[in-house]
């Protein structure tokens, strides 16, 4: 009863306005006083019934119940392999289930689906399914990191008891198409990469053979010059094909992070022992400084011993004329699971490199002096390999140089908890 | 955000950012494929590209309309002004960002005959990535009016800057080693400034996810990349 007369006084206003009214409606309309008093309580009768009442007993039986969880479909949909998202007519997501949290972290319940997933191919596949009733389809990439590929289906559903002929919700479920399109995407690239750049080292190889059995075929001095060109052209083939190759296995599964915990310390002594004849036959010293603790980051132990060859052999190479190569281990505080990560840095005292190249040596086949890179041995694709494997394991390279005074090569790794 | 008496007031906000994050849904798309079209040097995919165009501007002309109406209507004030103006100016931003994908596309179909498979278009590709990655977490931290992933994104055009000085300097070498290439390099020059405009707008929008969540413009220089060397390389490389 109390109730009653507070939401009376909540509405004195309006009432004062009403009695105003009836009263200008009796004295001038002519309208008798007993109808008028009558229709005054029956609109004071109306105030005293709770507003949320009348506006839900309206909708009812349209909109309210779709935008509220049915307490079956979460768990349905958390019980998938597969990501899932419910939405309702308007586009709000209604259930998001763990596979799509993963696709989509920004989506919220509550919020309008394109605040989490705005790919037009996507949005348009939910317009003309909501529009049509009929199930539909759409692929799109998704990239936060390495790039992803989904296609999506989307069909209407009728989830609520209430009503039964037009579609309460929509699921979208998602299937993940990376490996599929990676693979296409490799054998694309294979091919391309390949061709361009074995043709140059082919053609050279011909020519030499052909003026061998040709003017030169009795020409021994010549035959003694060829014979070695042609050789490190070979290698330098096998070399680019087996580069070609690590780069595009790592690129199919760029998008899996690695999960087995690997000690670092013995994969950078077991990298530096394997380069100690070039450093000593290039007169250059490996110093190494380690901290104290064990250090250990999820990752592929091959991977990273690929990554550390790369960049230590690099430096011997590429710096030989600084006489050492310093490589560092350090932990930092970072952005890995638990806060830290730990930074192996790569320093030579050699000629340095320019500052327009810098952020460009990661590129495939870009190299700061073809010369000097064809007559060491360099294939262009070490940094690049060195930047997938990293992307794998959400790590990064940055890279300092001073002209004339060395480059720094420094690797950041999320660093795993060690084990007490 | 507060839920205001008049319940269609914040249903007007949420349309104006859910058109905006679809705006930029379409912009994304839009750049990317424009660089695919220019990598690949394929015409039906440029076309696309153009044919996109009319579409993102139609949006931004809703959303201005749209926020106007607001203003007018309801009179909106501290983050609901804020957010209102900032819807204005990231369509703004988003359709410039339109119009330099559309440029790009429109460069692939001119360079048509000129066009040869230099290695730059590599450095183009690796330029782009940046970008692209820029506007999707700069678009990720409106929708979810996260100030410090806007920073992070205001913060990394740096990167952006120095490739493009990289790709300058490296366009200008081609053109000194063979004249047949100027052609194709001078719209390779004008593609790798669109894109690098794209990532300044970026930072706009960065700045303006600031002033929604703020309340206070971002004051301070950026951080810039060198100041653009505009010296010819001193000889063509061998």
């Amino acid at each position: 009863m109390s109730a009653a007369i507070n939401r009376l006084l909540e509405h004195r206003w309006a009432i004062v306005a009403v009695a105003l009214v009836s009263c200008a409606f009796i004295l001038v309309g002519g309208l008798s006083p007993l109808l008028g008093i009558i229709g005054f309580a029956v609109i004071c009768a109306a105030m005293t019934v709770p507003r949320q009442q009348t506006l839900t007993a309206g909708l009812a039986a349209s909109q309210q119940p779709a935008r509220e969880p049915w307490p079956p479909l979460q768990s349905i949909m958390d019980a998938l392999p597969d990501a899932v998202v419910a939405i309702d007519p308007a586009s709000v997501v209604v259930a998001v289930n763990a596979a799509a949290r993963k696709i989509a972290p920004a989506l919220r319940q509550g919020e309008p689906i394109s605040l989490g997933l705005r790919m037009p191919a996507l949005l348009a596949a939910v317009r003309r399914t909501v529009a049509t009733g009929k199930a539909d389809r759409a692929e799109f990439s998704e990239r936060s990191g390495a790039e992803r590929w989904y296609e999506v289906h989307v069909v209407p559903a009728v989830l609520s008891p209430s009503s039964s002929q037009s579609p309460t919700h929509f699921l979208l479920t998602f299937h993940d198409q990376t490996q599929h399109r990676r693979i296409e995407q490799m054998r694309a690239d294979f091919v391309a990469n390949a061709s361009h750049e074995l043709r140059t080292p082919l053609a050279a190889l011909s020519g030499f053979i052909d003026t061998l059995r040709g003017a030169a075929a009795n020409d021994a001095p010549a035959r003694e010059r060829f014979l070695p060109i042609m050789q490190m052209q070979t290698e330098r083939m096998a070399r680019l094909i087996d580069d070609l190759l690590s780069l595009s296995r790592i690129e199919l599964r760029e998008h899996i992070a690695p999960d087995t915990p690997v000690d670092l310390l013995p994969v950078i002594r077991e990298v530096i022992d394997s380069l100690q004849p070039l450093a000593k036959e290039r007169g250059v010293e490996v110093l190494l400084v380690l901290p104290p603790q064990p250090l250990k980051a999820r990752g592929d132990r091959d991977e990273l011993i690929r990554v550390f060859e790369n960049l230590v052999e690099n430096a011997v190479k590429y710096g030989a004329s600084g006489k050492r190569v310093e490589i560092q281990l350090e932990t930092a505080s970072g952005k890995g699971p638990n806060g830290g990560e730990v930074k192996i840095s790569v320093r030579d005292f050699g000629p340095g490199i320019a500052p327009e190249h810098l952020p460009r040596l990661t590129e495939r086949f870009y190299r700061v002096d073809v010369e000097q890179s064809r007559a060491v041995g360099g294939t262009g694709l070490g940094l690049a390999l060195v930047k997938h494997i990293l992307n794998r394991h959400g790590g990064r390279l940055s890279i300092e140089s001073t002209l004339g005074a060395g480059s720094t090569f420094t690797v950041a790794l999320p660093l795993t908890r060690p084990a007490h | 955000m507060n839920e205001h008496t008049i319940k269609a007031f914040d249903t007007e906000l949420k349309q104006l950012a859910r058109e905006i994050v679809e705006m930029g849904g379409l912009v994304e798309q839009q750049i990317a494929d424009a660089v695919n079209a220019l990598v690949k040097q394929d015409m039906d995919l440029a076309q696309v590209v153009i044919a996109a165009d009319p579409q993102v501007d139609a949006l931004q002309r809703e959303i201005e309309e749209k926020a106007v109406l607001t203003i007018a209507r309801r009179q909106p004030m501290a983050v609901d002004l804020r957010e209102t103006i900032a819807s204005l100016r990231i369509a703004g931003a988003l359709e410039r960002m339109g119009d330099y994908a559309k440029n790009i596309a429109k460069r692939v179909l001119a360079s048509g005959t000129d066009s040869r498979p230099l290695p730059v278009v590599r450095g183009l590709r690796h330029m782009a990535d940046l970008v692209l990655s820029a506007l999707k977490r700069v678009l990720d931290a409106y929708a979810q009016r996260d100030v410090t992933q806007a920073l992070a994104v205001w913060r990394g055009d740096e990167e952006i800057d120095a490739v493009n000085n990289s790709l300058f300097r490296e366009l200008l070498t081609y053109m000194m080693e063979d004249p047949r290439n100027i052609t194709f390099c001078t719209h390779l020059l004008f593609c790798a400034k669109n894109i690098e405009r794209i990532g300044d707008h970026a930072t706009n929008i960065a700045e303006t996810v600031y002033y929604i969540v703020q309340g206070v413009p971002l004051e301070g220089e950026r951080p810039k990349g060198d100041a653009l060397d505009l010296s010819a390389p001193v000889q063509p490389r061998g």
